[in-house]
């Protein structure tokens, strides 16, 4: 398929893996941060192949995994509702809250509608005046345009019957707290992509000199994975600590602005609780006060919805990259994706299932 | 909060269910474990349990092939077909799957007050020369009408009746290391040619479903090779990776696929890519698995090859003694990983 199958190219894979272990004199520890980027690397076996070079780390970029317990109960509490048609996509349906989940609330007759788009969601609130149209935004800085720019058009429309539950977080807040965290073992960033595409990556230039740690911002086929990994051990071999763009085909180094504007226009950075890693300071986007008619936290009430997070979870572990999923003693046994403990389990990002999905067969084999 | 796991303390799992759940009809583990712990217990016994695509039964002196499917879709109507070819499609290849030439159908109709009669006309009207075109007879059938909002314009049940051949008789736990496994043809187009009309999205070029009739091609592999068929499954709903699972399962083997030689159509790649489907999990309705003893395959793929249904047929993998109840699958660039079956169905992703 074009645009795809040239960057999965088996022969040039094999030949940038070798590229890496001959390039590597030790092993390095590098942290994929998107979830998206884990699931290629354990579903095409890229670490498997790369065993003796490098070690990666999943890191916490998926957006369903961090979405906290008391945001998934205020989602559950106004799905519950009658006069509401709650929309999300779909990955957000299985995560399991304190009591139940989406599917759940479906079955016992709320309205819950996947969509693929916000936009569509404000499509819905437009053909349903009588009816409370709530979309979960949720996300990086990579679906936080689109859905900046629903809530924008429903203010230009007067749409009163849209609002949005707002749980967005931004990626360099969190990775400076893994990097400031005494037992961090990164040694160097692959950053997202996509996240990248939006933002650009001048934020990343003082992290990677603070730090002094390589940061390549890089992409989701097989191939962009190795390139972006033999950019991060070509660095961390010569002691330079930079931040590179593997990402070329979709990223420059100021962003899409017009995008940033959007962002900027609706929303504002908040603290933001991320669910297994705890409060992060600025780290999340919540609705700018010109657009609080639009935030489904006011609109219903749920603000006072609390949740206590477990206090010990390993999902956190796995999300800061303390735990690789197999290790958890839950793995496999008493959680699974039909039935989860916790979010990572869940997510087509999630890391533990990607392991347990692809996975299983080698971690049998490596126990063998 | 109290939490069944010693030492990690996750949020509380929810795989309790009350009340029955879209996954429950995936065709995946949801599906399974509704089958094993609420039907079985009750209807259990020796034909029943075998869980095949159809029950094997003796009456009088003949050796005859049952089996019984319901249709329900959404939209009724989409390129490739409608609900009533699908009725037919489905009943008569899942007793081609057992080896069984289908002779009679039932058909029952459940129809939702409002049904356009056009619409309603339409759908007969494929059924008939889809049941005609298999050899099949609609020997008796049921109308039922049903309130506007109690259906989704109509359902479809059809039950049928075929006979066995002592001589041919492909069944699951047949799969042996060293077999070939087979398809007959590109896979995922019947789940997103109905998605795509479903969700009013657009691909680079009109998907269409692959809805036939495959009884052709097993009675071409029949003449070419035999008993060598050791196992033959359509798979539909939860796609390939539900089929071949329940098969390596049912065998007690391991199934390794070959990424590269999975025949995967650019349109079904691309909106999969785009919704982040998997096309080894999305329905087909006009492909079939074999699996082959090893010195057959070649016969045997030569055999499907000369059918206008299976010139695009290929060998995807072969049955091992290793991981057994597990299919993995050789990536691309040389990697290895699980085939699973999913727990209900696939979730498009955020991003």
């Amino acid at each position: 398929m074009k645009y795809l199958s040239e960057y999965r190219d088996p022969k040039i894979a094999r030949s940038l893996a070798d590229q890496i272990r001959s390039t590597a004199s030790r092993r390095w520890v590098l942290m994929e941060v998107c979830g998206g980027q884990t699931h290629t690397i354990v579903k095409q076996g890229i670490d498997e192949l790369l065993h003796d070079a490098v070690e990666m780390i999943h890191g916490p970029g998926c957006p369903v995994c961090v979405t906290p317990l008391e945001q998934i109960d205020r989602a559950l509490h106004i799905a519950a509702r009658p006069d509401v048609v709650f929309t999300s996509f779909g990955d957000m349906l299985r995560v399991p809250g304190s009591e139940s989940d989406l599917f759940q609330v479906r079955a016992n007759g709320g309205d819950v509608r996947i969509v693929y788009s916000p936009l569509d969601a404000l499509e819905i609130a437009r053909r349903h005046p009588d009816k409370e149209v709530v979309f979960f935004a949720v996300g990086f800085e990579t679906t936080a345009p689109a859905n900046a720019m629903a809530v924008w058009r429903a203010k230009q429309l007067d749409v009163s019957n849209f609002s949005v539950l707002v749980s967005h977080v931004t990626v360099p807040p969190a990775m400076t707290a893994l990097l400031a965290s005494p037992d961090n073992r990164v040694q160097a960033f692959l950053a997202a992509g996509h996240v990248c595409t939006v933002m650009g990556w001048t934020e990343y230039e003082p992290l990677a000199a603070t730090y002094r740690v390589p940061i390549v911002v890089t992409g989701f086929e097989p191939l962009d994975l190795l390139e972006g990994i033999l950019m991060a051990v070509n660095q961390l071999e010569k002691g330079r600590h930079e931040v590179e763009n593997q990402y070329v085909r979709s990223v420059r180094r100021e962003g899409n602005r017009p995008a940033q504007d959007v962002i900027g226009k609706v929303f504002r950075l908040v603290d933001r609780q991320w669910r297994g890693i705890g409060m992060i300071p600025s780290s999340g986007l919540g609705l700018r006060e010109e657009y609080a008619a639009f935030d489904a936290e006011l609109k219903f009430g749920v603000s006072v919805v609390t949740a206590t997070e477990p206090e010990e979870c390993h999902a956190g572990d796995v999300l800061r990259g303390k735990m690789k999923p197999h290790e958890c003693p839950a793995f496999g046994t008493l959680c699974t994706p039909e039935r989860p403990l916790g979010a990572p389990m869940v997510s087509s990002e999630g890391a533990c299932a990607a392991y347990f999905n692809y996975g299983r067969f080698r971690s049998a084999a490596a126990k063998a | 909060m109290t939490s069944p796991v010693d030492g990690p303390n996750c949020p509380v799992p929810h795989g309790v269910y009350r009340q029955i759940q879209l996954g429950h009809g995936s065709g995946g583990k949801m599906s399974a474990a509704l089958l094993a712990e609420r039907f079985l217990p009750h209807f259990g016994n020796p034909t029943l349990t075998k869980l095949g695509d159809a029950a094997v039964v003796d009456v009088a002196s003949s050796r005859l092939a049952v089996s019984t499917d319901t249709f329900v879709v959404r939209p009724l109507e989409f390129p490739g077909g409608n609900i009533g070819t699908l009725a037919i499609h489905g009943t008569v290849n899942d007793l081609a799957m057992m080896g069984a030439r289908a002779k009679y159908l039932t058909a029952g109709f459940v129809l939702e007050e409002g049904l356009e009669l056009l619409t309603l006309d339409r759908i007969i009207a494929e059924m008939a020369r889809a049941a005609s075109e298999a050899g099949v007879v609609i020997i008796t059938g049921d109308t039922k009408v049903v309130e506007r909002g109690k259906a989704d314009g109509v359902f479809i049940n059809t039950t049928g009746v075929g006979e066995m051949d002592a001589a041919f008789m492909p069944a699951p736990e047949r799969a042996r290391p060293g077999d070939a496994v087979l398809v007959s043809g590109p896979i995922g187009r019947h789940g997103i040619a109905v998605m795509a009309v479903r969700e009013g999205m657009a691909f680079e070029a009109e998907v269409e479903s692959d809805t036939a009739n495959l009884s052709p091609l097993v009675e071409l592999l029949r003449g070419a090779v035999g008993s060598a068929v050791h196992v033959l499954r359509d798979p539909t709903r939860g796609g390939m990776a539900s089929a071949l699972n329940e098969i390596a399962r049912a065998a007690g083997v391991g199934i390794m696929l070959d990424e590269t030689a999975i025949p995967i159509p650019g349109p079904v790649s691309a909106a999969c890519e785009m919704l982040g489907f998997d096309p080894l999990y999305v329905a087909n309705e006009g492909i079939m698995v074999a699996i082959v003893d090893h010195d057959s395959s070649e016969l045997a793929l030569a055999a499907l090859r000369a059918h206008p249904l299976g010139t695009e047929a290929v060998v995807i993998g072969r049955v091992v003694p290793e991981h057994a109840g597990l299919v993995a699958l050789r990536t691309a660039i040389g990697g290895t990983r699980v085939v699973d079956m999913l727990p209900g169905d696939q979730l498009p992703r955020i991003c």
